[in-house]
């Protein structure tokens, strides 16, 4: 259902550009656009962090938030991944791509 | 028992007759455990997996019914794509391709009916391995309080499977879930579960099964009215880098000198409880023999074990409290970047922690980390950790040697050595991995992925169970391993016996001090005396077992036996160097045969025992040399 607001003003349809949930500070919010398999280094199987990330809830449409950062060097992070808390490294969220949420004046949600 | 083959669902009386077997699936931090205990009681065996060393946990119970129902509890696991050692026995009981294993009639799925999301798509999994499943709609209490509205028939309807609400900690709704068990595997009974057709999904069946996840999850579950602010509250400061940090660092050491100064008034009477009953026991039996036997050897031994009790337990109550808490996984958080800087997976924190307590578990829990290399940087560090069994070795020490005084006001300098010990073993862990790292490997790590649980009042009678079962295992091993460990040392010191006419001390002449003596000029430039050498055989077996063979030793050899004497004689006897040098080296030391057993089974070859050996005793060795002639030239001589 599409209600009236979502259709016209340019200033909503303009979508914002994908961002990497690796570079994301703490406070920054969004959903999930696509995951991408983006294993830091070799040692893996293709599309295992893919999977990995798929079964703990980082699929297209979900809605992510940095809630905290790791006090050395802001890594690890700790997300809300919809209604559930997950802490993973920042290179393993390289594949995690987020449309951000347009940052908008005024009281945040 | 039927004498005929049941091949005919008609005959459900002969299948009745045959125990059901029920296996529990969920995610972690689901409550599987409370529900395991719910079903099964104490009724419970805890064995290993023919072959590999994950937990087995058997329980049973007998259904209202008047059937004997099974219980098998499997490791937790977000999915059947099995990842880690742990993760292949789920899915190979489930499968029913474990060899040795009969496939359960019957899966209950534990679900924590406040995050339902994950687990719904393992329940979707589970279906299409087409064994009957129930969902366990656990924490349903916590669910109502959040007035959190889950529509059951919905749920049940689609996933096609019983949905039962449950307060595993309570045991509220186990019998209607046992019932329902009982339903399920009577309407499957004669439909003969074939070998299951299931296979690993693809990237994009994961996706389709997410979706259909969210569907049920929308159609079923309206969002709680009063969500759980207070993980948010709680994060903000214990995830906080500073104030986090501290509290994590402030948790540690109240932990350490809780452990150390908390356990006194127990240790006291404990202590003279055992005295008393040397000394009632002394009376009752003549001289000889069997007096020493039973008073220098059984009581002795026994009693200088049984005295760390205290200490242990508490150790263990914070372990399983940090656990029920929900704190154990921030901490993992909180420490990941260390662990990683040296190597180690953030998920190794949780072994290691519990290698505080105990290697053996501890190595076993390793198997929560899934790429093989990480594992192993993580058990042969493991044993560095500062366990439980060297409390009782550096209590001893401690006591005799370093002043009890009182250091900036409030800390007492024994706890601040205690705690050093601790330290030390910490940091060499950690460089040891990162040397491993070097030296071994070098590639990517695993990836770090981990739910943060919701913060919980912990069950009391939760965690009172979890605490007295710790407590049982490790007087087991004292009942058992010790003991028997007591008595040869008593043996090995009383015969042969001293020759007449001969002069020194009677265990100059037995076995024990052959052995000593032939050790010592290795053991010599570390400043190890010949009876610290005695102490170090037996000290294989376990290291506490050096605490009765240094008791052993020392109240044969003269003055009269006593956990108390013990302390002061070995203060006459030994140098401080001497005594600092003892304690660097049980830092350090293999000295516990059952660990490399350990790692011998959960690496599967005698390659990486060896090297734990070889590396231990090379940085033992090295310690004690290092420790003995710094306090030397220091004066300690
Ligand atoms: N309120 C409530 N707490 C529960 C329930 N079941 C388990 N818990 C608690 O949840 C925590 C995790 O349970 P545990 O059995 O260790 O989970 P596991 O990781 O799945 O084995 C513990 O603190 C339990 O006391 C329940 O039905 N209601």
């Amino acid at each position: 259902m599409r209600r009236l607001a979502d259709i016209d003003p340019p200033h909503e349809t303009a979508l914002e550009p994908l961002a990497s949930l690796a570079d994301g500070r703490r406070g920054f919010s969004g959903v999930i656009a696509e995951l991408q398999d983006r294993p830091a280094a070799g040692g893996l199987a293709a599309g295992e962090l893919e999977r990995r990330l798929l079964e703990m809830g980082f699929v297209e449409g979900a809605r992510v938030e940095i809630l905290h950062e790791g006090f050395i060097g802001r890594d690890p992070i700790c997300v809300r991944l919809d209604d559930m808390r997950v802490a993973l490294r920042r290179r393993d969220a390289r594949g995690v791509l987020v449309r951000p949420d347009p940052v908008r004046p005024g009281p945040a949600r | 028992m039927s004498d005929t083959l049941d091949v005919a669902p008609a005959r459900a009386g002969a299948a009745a007759a045959r125990p059901l077997r029920v296996a529990l699936v969920g995610n972690p931090n689901s409550g599987k455990t409370a529900m395991f205990n719910a079903l099964t009681g104490s009724r419970q065996k805890v064995a290993n997996y023919a072959g590999v060393t994950v937990e087995r946990k058997e329980g049973q119970l007998v259904a209202a019914s008047g059937r004997t129902v099974v219980v098998l509890d499997l490791p937790g696991t977000y999915s059947l794509r099995a990842r880690s050692p742990d993760e292949v026995v789920t899915r190979d009981a489930v499968l029913g391709r474990l060899a040795g294993e009969t496939p359960p009639d019957v899966v209950i799925c534990v679900a924590d009916a406040t995050n339902l999301r994950l687990v719904l798509r393992l329940a979707l999994e589970l279906k299409a391995v087409g064994r009957p499943c129930v969902l366990a709609l656990n924490m349903i209490d916590i669910a109502q309080r959040q007035g959190l509205e889950i529509d059951t028939d919905r749920l049940s309807r689609e996933l096609s499977m019983p949905v039962v609400g449950t307060v595993a900690t309570r045991r509220r709704g186990v019998e209607t879930l046992v019932a329902e068990v009982e339903a399920q595997a009577a309407e499957a009974a004669g439909a003969g579960a074939g070998p299951s057709a299931w296979r690993e999904p693809s990237a994009t069946e994961i996706r389709a099964l997410h979706r259909e996840a969210e569907r049920i999850l929308k159609a079923a579950v309206r969002p709680p009215k009063r969500p759980d602010t207070w993980t948010g509250r709680l994060d903000g400061v214990l995830l906080h880098p500073v104030a986090g940090v501290l509290i994590l660092l402030a948790v540690l050491f109240l932990m350490f000198q809780a452990v150390f100064t908390g356990a006194k008034p127990i240790m006291d009477l404990i202590t003279a409880g055992f005295d008393q009953l040397s000394l009632i026991v002394g009376h009752l039996l003549p001289d000889g023999m069997l007096k020493s036997l039973i008073c220098d050897g059984v009581i002795a031994g026994v009693g200088s074990v049984v005295v760390f009790l205290p200490q242990i337990m508490i150790l263990f109550l914070f372990i399983i409290l940090l656990e029920d808490v929900g704190y154990m996984a921030r901490a993992a958080f909180l420490l990941d970047r260390i662990m990683g800087g040296a190597g180690l997976h953030g998920r190794a924190f949780i072994p290691l922690l519990s290698s505080f307590a105990c290697a053996i578990p501890g190595i076993m829990a390793t198997r929560v980390i899934d790429n093989r290399r990480d594992r192993l940087t993580t058990i042969l560090v493991a044993p560095l950790m500062t366990c439980s069994a060297r409390i009782p070795v550096y209590t001893l020490i401690i006591s005799a040697f370093i002043p009890q005084r009182t250091v900036w006001g409030v800390l007492s300098l024994q706890g601040l050595v205690f705690f050093g010990l601790y330290a030390a073993g910490l940091v060499s862990a950690l460089l040891v991995a990162w040397v491993v790292r070097k030296i071994f490997w070098r590639g990517a790590a695993e990836p770090f992925l981990m739910e943060l649980p919701t913060y919980k009042v912990p069950d009391p009678m939760n965690v009172a169970r979890n605490v007295l079962q710790r407590g049982q295992i490790f007087l087991q091993r004292a009942g058992t391993i010790i003991l028997s460990m007591m008595i040869l040392i008593w043996f090995l010191s009383t015969v042969p016996g001293k020759p007449a006419g001969a002069v020194g001390p009677a265990i100059n002449y037995s076995l024990a001090g052959m052995i000593g003596h032939a050790i010592e000029p290795v053991l010599a430039p570390v400043g190890f005396s010949w009876q610290m050498s005695v102490a170090l055989i037996p000290g294989m077996a376990a290291r506490e077992v050096a605490v009765g063979a240094l008791a052993t030793v020392y109240s044969v050899a003269g003055e009269g036996g006593g956990e108390a004497v013990l302390g002061s004689s070995l203060a006459a006897h030994w140098s401080l160097a001497s005594a600092l040098a003892f304690l660097a080296w049980y830092v350090f030391a293999p000295q516990c045969a059952s660990t490399l057993g350990v790692v011998k089974r959960e690496t599967n070859s005698w390659r990486w025992p060896i090297i734990m050996f070889a590396y231990m005793t090379a940085l033992a060795y090295a310690a004690a040399f290092v420790t003995y002639h710094v306090a030397l030239a220091l004066g300690g001589g």
